[in-house]
């Protein structure tokens, strides 16, 4: 008898559903160890809306095509020596940060959807988590894939596998990551599955995706494309994580608002760098990272907050904090890592003429009184032929790890310090929002591996900030770091363009 | 809650505990109003060291690249130890002083405004 042919539902209640166990004679509590330790409580698992509703074989046959075209794409690239397309060799750098601090991330992605798609008792979630964890594989494979034509002609990546376990600025983004897989699986969803996939992805996804688009990188774009169809699947599986939670226990309330307070902070510090991309890094710039925020954060996600309101959800605990902050964090960041370039992974400069007119015009409050002078006296060092690098480690905040460059947005040029006592400790931090996280679990961040004491325990060579940076962090000086002025980056373009 | 973890006596390691610095303990200092320095340092120095000679060697390393370094009129300075008003006492160790390990002084320079009086 010829097998019956299913349908796409029937498949996908097969997978799901029908594969469950029954626990008849296991203690089911025991299979799935981690579900009840966060104080969420779940009352029926098959309340749960699937969101994604693909089968494996429909998976491998979308994402198959995919590829196919992303690598044929990725091959002409290649053939064509496209990365002479870009807009101007200062972009490469943008392309360095990705790889060397997103493309990690993706990887802890995949290994922490792995975790919950084991750790869940509903099958739907299981699979929903399982399916998104392929797909944050595929996107590191991908986006090493995209980049290494890169790494052929520019400096800057070839050791980013190295550089992610060591380099100061890098622990930002892996401390994140970490700290969200080192909860629970129900905060693993709210940290990465809703606050950054639902919430901000966007602001990720429009500054380098549209960026490569406005400087001429076919490849990053092509990447992005490929991304997309995935990003869709992955906000609709945050979003049911959030309405499921929510509906089922009223005593889920206030842990998923206080997880949603906890992530939206950290995700936004964490944005510090894409600020910076947006408003120094990309020579054709696609909006201020201001504009960004407006327009993804305050239209759209006051919009879904005003959506969650009936729940019991309120705006995130910092969101006007942040808004104040739009005026300055990229101008903070940027000034940071060009003072401290000999210590990044990748070239910094001061912004042209042009740009710096562009960002008085883009911020009216704050650029020309508070970061125009900055960049005046750098150029007039730099003239002097002193350009200027800062020797000295700086104090770092012990939950998001970055230096503390913040200010206080009623005084913007007095430093924003909070400090906290654990066991006799003090602990230091840029922020209320960091300092609340702390004292929520300050048993966890007691940990917190921070590159600078890192390097005063002599935990990363040394002795001085040299060997650590070409032994320890593998930088290759002068080419890897330092301006871009008088880059080997530099050179070669102005030889492959023929420019003197 | 310290955490909220499987285990119910869960506890973490204490990564910057000050044995772990060799005898020497971290010191974070700050000039206030002066971006030039992104933000405050993180420094290093034995805990018996006197005020006086790791302001000279240490501090006055950190910050001399700023031109209004030497500029400072010290007795008009003032002083913040972890949040509270603070006179150095020069000939004093750190530690007999209060600056214990992971302590944060900020200091105040009246009438220097910094790089073009922006508070770089």
């Amino acid at each position: 008898m010829a097998a019956k042919k299913l349908n796409m539902k029937e498949k996908y209640r097969l997978l799901t559903r029908d594969l469950d166990w029954e626990f008849s004679y296991a203690d089911r509590k025991k299979a799935f160890p981690f579900e009840e330790f966060e104080g969420i409580k779940i009352t029926d698992w098959s309340k749960w809306e699937d969101p994604f509703r693909l089968t494996m074989d429909s998976y491998w046959k979308y994402q198959a095509e995919k590829e196919k075209k992303l690598y044929a794409i990725f091959d002409a690239f290649s053939q064509n020596n496209a990365h002479l397309n870009v807009s101007d060799p200062r972009y490469i750098n943008a392309i360095k940060i990705f790889l060397t601090g997103i493309t990690p991330l993706e990887y802890q992605a995949y290994q922490g959807f792995a975790h919950t798609g084991r750790q869940f008792g509903g099958v739907g979630a299981r699979v929903a988590c399982q399916m998104q964890s392929l797909d944050e594989l595929r996107h590191v494979q991908t986006q090493v894939h995209a980049m290494s034509h890169y790494n052929k002609f520019f400096d800057g990546f070839k050791e980013w596998t190295h550089m992610q376990d060591r380099v100061w600025y890098l622990s930002v983004a892996k401390s994140f990551f970490n700290d969200a897989r080192s909860g629970g699986p129900f905060e693993f969803l709210v940290a990465i599955g809703f606050s950054f996939e639902y919430v901000l992805t966007n602001l990720v996804f429009v500054p380098f995706m549209s960026g490569a688009a406005y400087n001429g990188d076919m490849a990053t774009v092509t990447f992005g494309f490929s991304a997309q169809s995935d990003e869709a699947r992955h906000m609709t599986l945050g979003l049911e994580v959030i309405k499921f939670l929510l509906e089922q226990h009223e005593d889920n309330v206030p842990i998923v608002q206080k997880w949603i307070d906890k992530w939206f902070w950290r995700g936004s510090r964490l944005l510090s760098v894409v600020a910076m991309m947006m408003d120094y890094m990309l020579p054709n710039k696609v909006m201020s990272w201001k504009e960004g925020w407006e327009v993804y954060f305050e239209e759209a996600g006051g919009a879904l907050f005003k959506d969650l309101a009936r729940y019991g959800i309120r705006m995130p605990k910092y969101a006007e904090q942040i808004r104040k902050e739009k005026e300055h964090i990229s101008h903070q960041t940027w000034w940071t890592f060009y003072t401290y370039g000999q210590a990044a992974g990748f070239h910094t400069w001061i912004p042209t003429d042009e740009e710096l007119d562009w960002l008085s015009e883009k911020y009216p409050n704050t650029f020309d009184k508070y970061y125009r002078p900055r960049w005046e006296y750098a150029k007039k060092l730099e003239a002097e032929g002193k350009r200027f690098y800062n020797g000295t480690l700086p104090q770092l905040c012990t939950t998001c790890q970055i230096p503390l460059l913040f200010t206080e947005m009623d005084d913007p040029t007095l430093t924003a310090h909070r400090c906290s006592h654990y066991k006799g400790d003090q602990y230091h931090f840029c922020s209320d929002g960091c300092k609340d996280v702390f004292e929520e679990e300050p048993e966890k961040y007691v940990q917190s591996w921070l590159p600078v004491h890192q390097i005063y325990q002599g935990n990363c060579g040394g002795p001085g900030l040299p060997e650590i940076l070409q032994d320890y962090y593998r930088f290759e000086m002068g080419a890897d770091n330092m301006d871009m002025k008088g880059s080997p980056d530099e050179a070669r373009w102005k030889q492959w363009k023929g420019v003197a | 809650m310290p955490v909220y973890a499987l285990k119910p006596d869960y506890t973490g390691e204490i990564k910057d505990r000050v044995e772990n610095f060799h005898g020497n303990q971290l010191v974070y200092i700050g000039w206030d109003h002066h971006l030039l320095f992104s933000s405050p340092f993180s420094l290093l120095a034995p805990i018996g060291m006197r005020f006086d000679v790791f302001f000279k060697e240490i501090v006055s390393n950190a910050f001399s690249q700023h031109p209004e370094w030497d500029q400072i009129d010290w007795s008009s300075v003032t002083w913040l130890l972890d949040g509270q008003p603070f006179i150095p006492q020069p000939e004093v160790s750190l530690g007999d002083q209060g600056i214990n390990h992971k302590s944060f002084l900020r200091f105040q320079t009246p009438g220097l405004t910094g790089i073009a009086g922006a508070g770089i």
